[in-house]
């Protein structure tokens, strides 16, 4: 017996979306997608605007950036620059994912399999969200984060709890432990041990601040140790723990966006993998519903018309070119795992020898689970995938008047480029590879940053105003180094060398 | 497992507001500023609507550590079509630009050379326009005679008119009087069946027949007594009373007086004009109802619509005081001061006939100041006072908190002159 279609109509109703989700989740069982349990929102336009600014979380503290945020994406949508997204969905356990009500059937079955099944498959298994989000406590943690934020600001002042979070927000992509790996705790946990710090904290002797003198012989000895004992990372932690002028409040306020950040981090290293694997998974399950009869060729191609335009990818000299396209990349990834593994080529067999002939859902369900972005690429990015895109790499060296074609998808080419476009995708490529490397305990107290170059790219003009919030949370002089190699080619201080203390007050800063 | 379908389309979908009030807030001096830019360009006829603010991106960016341009880097891009390894193409000229930018540099270069643009609302314009303004001497006169009357909500009749039935105190009143007045009955009601249970519970032959049968008997007696009971009776019955309160006058009556003589351009008209409409969007927004009466003059006064007003031309003397006269007859036919707000706007290039000076100054001591809230006078000259401007110093210094005078010499006064004028006092 032939499987009647679900809907044939392009409107949607709650009867139908639950029932569609429940075909879906069928089939994504079978294919072993593992995922939190589903709690699908719908929301309107406006909305779905709200929920953009707020970076897509259902619940945040109160900023003046998130105003902004929204004002723009107001401005943009109002004057048709852009679309909205069709989805947005959130870590967290149940998984929150919202569909707009302006979308077609089509649409809501579309994104319910890349929302529900392929997003949320992705956020329980990938090893970065696994070691480094507890999707079950993040929303206890945002009420916690939210009520603190409030409470903060009314006893010391929304202006006040405004310039911490400003500068905290500057310095945010460093306050990630990229290394270490955090037992997860849960939102009551987290409340007694604020308070349990506080109260600590209040009776602490800080290190920075004693005045005790050394005995002679020592000091030489002493003076050799530098603090921190070794290069921190993660530069909000360690002005938490050790800025000697802030307050616990501020403390904790620098805690809660250090947090937030460390959850979004997995986010940032997996863009590439997520996208590619939710699009895989909503193409192949629309596929299969289609193959067995549970939706109507009309369907099939509203379906396959927005996801064509989802992983479109405009050439370097289209005027709609704005780099690469993550869900492009990702699903011709996944695409071609699965093909070299039902129908190897030679070249297959002589590039992945392991993957020629093996269980496609196995291997895929493996790339997923155990890479990040940069590995992912180095890994399983195919010469195949390489022609199929036409990639090539640009050298741009600023000394040169010219640039060089250095790779493209060819025979000479193809580890190169495959080893370029990895790199690319390497985190601390993209940011700029900062960290603590001094406090001048003996001294002023002053706190010293190292900017290690990457191929002697320096950092751009916005330094000195990051500095500035630096400075702030600090409370005494901060100064960078930007080196290639060992050498120091730029230093910037805060307040600048050229500041008479008179000026450096009048900006609010301290000169020490 | 099953999935959750929320519809939260009913939930509000202004969770951005405080954020978006925040960020108003915080670049206050920046949106103050382009609103008062745009009063002084917008045309005359849309003074009414939101507008669109730019801030210069330097000042509202939110700074991270980035790379800058420089050093040596390799980017991956799509759609080779024609280049070969070792190709090399010449940089476009004054660096960056064209396909050397990697993505993330693209945006972040792109993006920082923009203002950023948003829109703010109609209220919200008003509201920076007219923020630490108000409106002179306006307690007073709420405080006045009460002539105006609506219907408010005072409680429950039982007499009235079918149309103003309460259905629910109706009903609760019938099912009260079914409950008291059946209480007793059903009462009997419950021992009897009670008994007849008990009876019936029993061995038959130790019942007893005769009883059973006199209380089954009065079960369907009380039964139908119950059941006689009107389902709802006339004393039920409540309707909603309205009762007529005085509320005091928020009705305000604006009188523009303009010199259209000859000595008066179209553009000292436009900036009549433009000081008349923010009086009007001001008043507006503290009163709920609110009538313009304009009246022009040359050497006789006329009163007339407002395309008639600013638009049509005249030519020959000025004699002020016909404008007044003609104020103080309106007042007196139309807006009797204890029910009207009255607020009156004067402009003029301070030409007048020099004879009729002290009497417009007569005319307004007399009989113009005291009916008024609030009277301005704009002068809208570069050259020297006349005497008409030394006239009305003298109502000044009589009437100090009703009378205010400014003189405007180019567009870009009227703003700082409205201000002036109805500055906040801070006594």
């Amino acid at each position: 017996m032939t499987q009647k279609p679900i809907s044939t109509g392009s409107e949607w109703t709650f009867p139908l979306i639950q029932e569609y989700d429940q075909v879906i989740s069928q089939i994504a069982q079978e294919y072993r997608l593992d995922t939190y349990p589903n709690q699908i929102e719908i929301i309107s336009s406006e909305q779905m605007m709200d929920a953009y600014s707020s970076i897509g979380m259902p619940l945040g503290y109160h900023h003046w950036s998130y105003g902004k945020q929204f004002l723009q994406t107001q401005q943009n949508y109002q004057r048709g620059f852009m679309g909205l997204a069709y989805e947005i969905v959130i870590n967290s356990s149940p998984c929150i994912a919202y569909l707009m009500e302006e979308n077609t059937m089509p649409m809501q079955a579309l994104v319910i399999a890349h929302a529900c099944y392929g997003h949320n498959s992705f956020f329980k298994n990938n090893y970065l969200f696994k070691t480094w989000t507890d999707a079950t406590a993040i929303i206890d943690y945002l009420v916690f984060a939210k009520q603190y934020v409030t409470q903060c600001e009314e006893r010391y002042g929304v202006r006040e709890v405004e310039r911490i979070l400003d500068s905290c927000h500057a310095l945010q992509n460093y306050g990630v432990d990229r290394y270490k790996r955090p037992s997860p705790i849960s939102a009551a946990e987290e409340l007694a041990r604020q308070e349990e710090r506080e109260a600590y904290q209040q009776q602490q002797v800080n290190l920075l601040w004693r005045t005790i003198p050394v005995p002679e012989g020592k000091e030489t000895q002493q003076e050799k140790r530098t603090f921190p004992s070794e290069p921190q990372e993660n530069i909000l932690y360690f002005i938490e723990k050790n800025a000697p002028l802030l307050e616990p409040w501020q403390r904790e306020l620098v805690r809660i966006v250090r947090k937030l950040a460390q959850y979004f981090y997995p986010q940032r290293q997996t863009q590439v993998m997520n996208e590619g694997w939710a699009s895989f998974w909503h193409y192949t399950l629309m596929n299969e519903m289609y193959n067995r009869g549970y939706i109507t060729e009309g369907f099939m191609m509203e379906f396959l018309a927005s996801h064509s335009a989802v992983v479109y990818q405009p050439p370097y000299d289209s005027k709609y070119y704005s780099g690469l396209n993550p869900y492009t990349l990702g699903f011709n990834i996944y695409r071609d795992l699965k093909r070299m593994c039902e129908n190897p080529t030679d070249e297959d067999r002589e590039w992945f020898p392991d993957l020629a002939g093996k269980d496609w859902l196995d291997t895929l369900h493996f790339a997923m689970e155990n890479f990040k972005d940069e590995s992912f690429i180095q890994q399983f990015l195919s010469p195949k995938v390489m022609r199929d895109m036409h990639l090539f790499a640009v050298y741009d060296d600023e000394d040169e008047s010219e640039y060089e074609i250095s790779a493209i998808h060819d025979e000479q080419g193809y580890r190169k480029v495959r080893a370029l476009l990895a790199e690319q995708y390497n985190l601390s490529m993209r940011e700029p590879n900062i960290q603590v490397v001094d406090v001048n305990l003996r001294g002023d107290r002053s706190l010293t940053l190292r900017h290690t170059r990457h191929n002697n790219i320096p950092l751009d003009k916005d330094a000195e105003k990051v500095l500035k919030h630096a400075h702030r949370l600090w409370g005494f002089d901060v100064h960078l180094e930007s080196c290639q190699g060992n050498e120091v080619r730029q230093r910037l201080h805060m307040p600048p060398r050229d500041m008479t203390p008179e000026q450096a007050l009048e900006e609010g800063l301290k000169y020490v | 497992m099953n999935s959750y379908v929320i519809d939260r389309r009913l939930n509000g979908k202004n969770k951005s507001a405080v954020n978006r009030r925040r960020f108003l807030e915080r670049y206050r001096k920046h949106i103050k500023k382009a609103v008062n830019e745009a009063v002084n360009k917008r045309s005359i006829t849309d003074m009414e609507h939101g507008e669109s603010i730019s801030i210069p991106s330097e000042d509202i960016s939110e700074p991270v550590f980035g790379h800058g341009r420089g050093g040596k880097r390799n980017i991956i891009n799509p759609g080779n079509k024609e280049f070969r390894s070792g190709d090399r193409i010449r940089k476009p000229k004054g660096g960056g630009g064209g396909q050397g930018q990697g993505s993330g540099d693209a945006a972040n270069s792109g993006e920082g050379l923009d203002d950023f643009t948003f829109n703010i609302t109609q209220d919200e314009f008003l509201e920076f326009l007219f923020e630490d303004l108000e409106l002179p001497n306006l307690v007073r006169k709420e405080l006045k005679e009460m002539s105006d009357h609506v219907y408010r909500h005072a409680g429950f009749t039982s007499q009235g008119v079918p149309n103003r039935i309460n259905i629910v105190r109706s009903l609760r009143n019938a099912h009260a009087r079914r409950i008291a007045l059946s209480g007793k009955s059903r009462r009997r009601l419950k021992e009897l069946k009670a008994l007849v249970e008990q009876e019936l519970e029993k061995d038959e032959v130790l019942r007893d027949a005769l009883s059973l049968l006199a209380w089954q008997e009065e079960i369907e007696r009380l039964d139908q007594k119950i059941r006689r009971m009107p389902f709802i009776d006339d004393f039920d019955l409540r309707f909603n009373r309205n009762e007529r309160v005085p509320v005091p006058s928020n009705a305000a009556v604006m009188f523009c007086l303009m010199d259209v003589s000859g000595s008066m351009t179209q553009n000292t008209k436009d900036m009549a004009k433009r000081f008349f409409l923010l009086l009007y969007m001001f008043l507006r927004r503290n009163y709920e109802k609110i009538e313009v009466v304009f009246i022009r003059h040359h050497t006789s006064a006329k009163e007339v619509d407002e395309e008639e007003f600013f638009y049509s031309r005249e030519t020959g003397g000025t004699i002020v005081s016909s404008a007044l006269k003609m104020m103080g007859e309106v007042i007196n036919e139309r807006y009797p001061p204890n029910a009207w707000n009255i607020y009156a706007a004067q402009a003029s290039d301070g030409d007048n006939w020099n004879d009729d000076s002290p009497q417009c100054r007569e005319l307004l001591a007399k009989a113009i100041m005291p009916l008024v809230q609030y009277y301005s006078y704009i002068e809208i000259t570069p050259r020297d006072h006349q005497a008409l401007w030394h006239a009305y110093e003298d109502v000044q210094a009589a009437f100090p908190d009703q009378f205010a005078m400014e003189q405007i010499i180019d567009p870009s006064d009227i703003y700082p002159v409205f201000r002036q004028l109805f500055q906040r006092k801070t006594t």
